[in-house]
């Protein structure tokens, strides 16, 4: 076990890299603490695989160096490096049984059979693979053998950390959940470093206990899920996270207040202060507040469309010249035309060229 | 509710049983009708029952050529497999490298049977050929027209020339089929390279060596054309193989009978053998008994 560091690390696929849309993972100092449950969320082609395949050592980084806790790794092959990786389809080895695939990392490392056998039938008995030690793995459905793979990592106990790419793609959504739960009792239990790529925020939500969210090749904030979806620091992260995203409403100066364009809504300026920048309100849909009669501080909406979701409605909204969405409870009943809307000032951020500054 | 019938779709698949018929059954069942009678005409023929089987099975001629082809047909999986596997593995994975040596594989598939004979009869000559005259000049004494280790060894090195490149071909194919995930699991577990030879790739590859092995049996065990071309079956009877054999008989001698005898026990050991090797090679190493 050990705490992973990224000194400087960076890489890019071309050769001589000069401006930063050269590289696939922009030159970033990060650390994952040691037994820590991570979780790198992003879209498709953020980088997050590439950093992964660092940290595995599939990939030599053009820039940087990995360090487990003191050691330098960089130059290290994956099988040196004592790091486990569970891929996006299971990999199994087709001619053998579920006992020997267990064992073969530890036979690998030339560790006696006594040993081998004691801890395939531990990590065995984790995973719920028990009954089926002695059958031929190819036999096994997708959601077996990808519990398998992880059970390679698990296995030894020289492992820095598992870390998963995107491992749930092939697997039936009733058996996602079962497997995530799995993952979550694998983590409580051994205490490993987990890094778990993803770009279903649901599974990084329910998985991590730390969620490095990252755009374009680069870390844009490192938190709980619970941070993430309250103060989220970049427009980037309020907008991925979140079902639907964070609403974002232009601001103009005005006078001595930021006013929502069309409306006579003004905030205070201070919040942001003097300067110059593009300047947005940001408010989750589900902090949105729209009632049908006019309350202290009720902003004028023109509530265009109202759908009905089963536990809540969906309300879209045109805010002056804006349009925002809200999550409403099914009990307080709207009808498109004309409402009023309150924006909790607790839960109104406030964004100066897309970073938080309230 | 009476389901309608409609006799018309029999026609969408006449032109299967006409092919096959003409293809197959017709000339197959010809040969059947010639197996069991002798015939002089159409209309002046004699049932002889199992006669011509009898008398072709205690013929010490046949048993020559069933022995020589066998053997034949094992050398060449025993070299063309492994050496197949060998260099496909070798072979470069992409760049202009890879389609360098798909190409340089490929030229010997696409060169006529006879061509190939003819090639090498020459090739192989100890007076006029590069490589005989070499192997000569290096003082190893070699002819393949009267030594007989001489004609087997120019029949097999060119058997394993030609159609060594189709297994690589199938293997290649084989190999660049495994998903990438594979090798980088097997580096994180720690496996050597024999190790993911033997627990990857080969395992990943069985469907294509599958095919490699039942074509290569199946065209070495009927060979004929390359060695009628460079030996003629000779010297003596040395390479006169099952093909070359049954040609003596049927065209050279007229015998038309005891050939078609030839022909049935011939068809039905090569069904026999591939029936059991594809048998055996789909369940080999998959934890199942045949």
């Amino acid at each position: 076990m050990a705490e992973i560091t990224l000194a400087g690390l960076g890489h890019a696929y071309r050769p001589d890299p000069r401006q930063p849309s050269d590289f696939a993972l922009q030159p970033m100092d990060f650390a994952f603490a040691d037994g820590g449950a991570y979780a790198l969320l992003g879209p498709s082609g953020c980088g997050k695989t590439t950093l992964l395949n660092i940290m595995s050592g599939l990939l030599r980084p053009s820039h940087g160096r990995v360090r487990f806790d003191a050691q330098d790794v960089t130059a290290k092959s994956p099988g040196e490096r004592n790091i486990a990786q569970v891929f996006q389809f299971p990999v199994v080895y087709d001619t053998m049984s579920v006992f020997d695939n267990l064992a073969f990392p530890l036979r690998n490392r030339g560790i006696g059979e006594p040993e081998v056998r004691s801890k395939v039938e531990e990590v065995a008995a984790m995973l719920e693979l028990g009954p089926d030690l002695r059958r031929p793995a190819r036999r096994l459905g997708a959601d077996a053998k990808q519990k398998i793979s992880l059970g390679r990592g698990l296995v030894r106990s020289d492992v820095a950390a598992i870390l998963f790419d995107e491992p749930l793609t092939v697997i039936d959504p009733h058996l996602k959940w079962l497997l995530r739960r799995k993952l979550k009792q694998v983590h409580e239990r051994y205490r490993r470093t987990l890094v778990y790529v993803t770009h279903d925020q649901n599974e990084a939500l329910t998985f991590a206990e730390k969620i490095v969210v990252m755009h374009a090749g680069r870390v844009m904030q490192v938190g709980t899920p619970q941070e993430l979806f309250e103060r989220p620091e970049h427009r980037f992260v309020g907008w991925f996270i979140g079902s639907p995203g964070m609403n974002f409403v232009p601001l103009e100066r005005d006078g001595d207040g930021l006013r929502i364009p069309g409306t006579d809504h003004v905030l205070p300026d201070g919040l942001v202060g003097p300067g110059q920048g593009r300047i947005e309100l940001g408010i989750r849909p589900e902090h949105v507040r729209i009632t049908g009669s006019p309350g202290a501080e009720g902003v004028p909406v023109e509530v265009e469309r109202v759908e009905d979701l089963g536990n809540y409605a969906l309300v879209t909204a045109r805010l002056g010249t804006a349009t925002v969405m809200a999550k409403l409870s099914e009990d307080a009943p709207l009808m498109p035309g004309q409402a009023f809307l309150r924006l909790p000032p607790a839960w109104t951020r406030l964004y100066l060229d897309d970073r938080l500054v309230h | 509710m009476d389901k309608i019938e409609n006799n018309k779709a029999w026609f969408l698949v006449l032109p299967v049983f006409v092919i096959v018929a003409i293809s197959a059954i017709i000339p197959l069942m010809t040969v059947v009708n010639y197996a069991f009678q002798d015939i002089f005409s159409p209309q002046d023929r004699y049932w002889v029952g199992t006669e011509w089987f009898e008398s072709v099975l205690a013929d010490d001629d046949l048993h020559g050529a069933l022995i020589r082809q066998f053997v034949f047909s094992f050398v060449i999986l025993l070299v063309e497999i492994p050496l197949g596997i060998a260099l496909a593995l070798a072979m470069p994975a992409r760049g202009w490298r890879a389609s360098l040596a798909l190409v340089l594989m490929a030229l010997p598939l696409l060169i006529p049977w006879n061509v190939v004979g003819t090639i090498w009869q020459v090739f192989a000559r100890a007076d006029i050929g590069l490589g005989g005259w070499l192997v000569n000049a290096l003082g190893i004494p070699y002819n393949y027209t009267n030594d007989p280790v001489a004609a087997w060894l120019t029949i097999v090195v060119m058997d394993v020339w030609h159609w060594t490149p189709l297994v690589v071909l199938l293997c290649y194919a084989g190999l660049r089929a495994i998903p990438d995930a594979y090798y980088q699991a097997a580096a994180i577990d720690g496996a050597s390279a024999w190790k993911v030879f033997r627990y990857i790739e080969l395992p990943k590859m069985r469907g294509v060596l599958l095919i490699a092995v039942l074509l290569r049996f199946m065209d070495s065990f009927m060979i004929y054309t390359e060695p009628f071309v460079v030996t003629g079956g000779g010297p003596g009877n040395a390479t006169t193989f099952l093909s070359i054999h049954l040609t003596k008989i049927a065209i050279g001698q007229m015998d038309l009978g005891p050939a078609a005898a030839i022909s049935i026990i011939y068809f039905l050991i090569i069904l026999t053998l591939s029936f059991v090797f594809y048998n055996v090679m789909t369940r080999m190493g998959t934890g199942e008994r045949a």
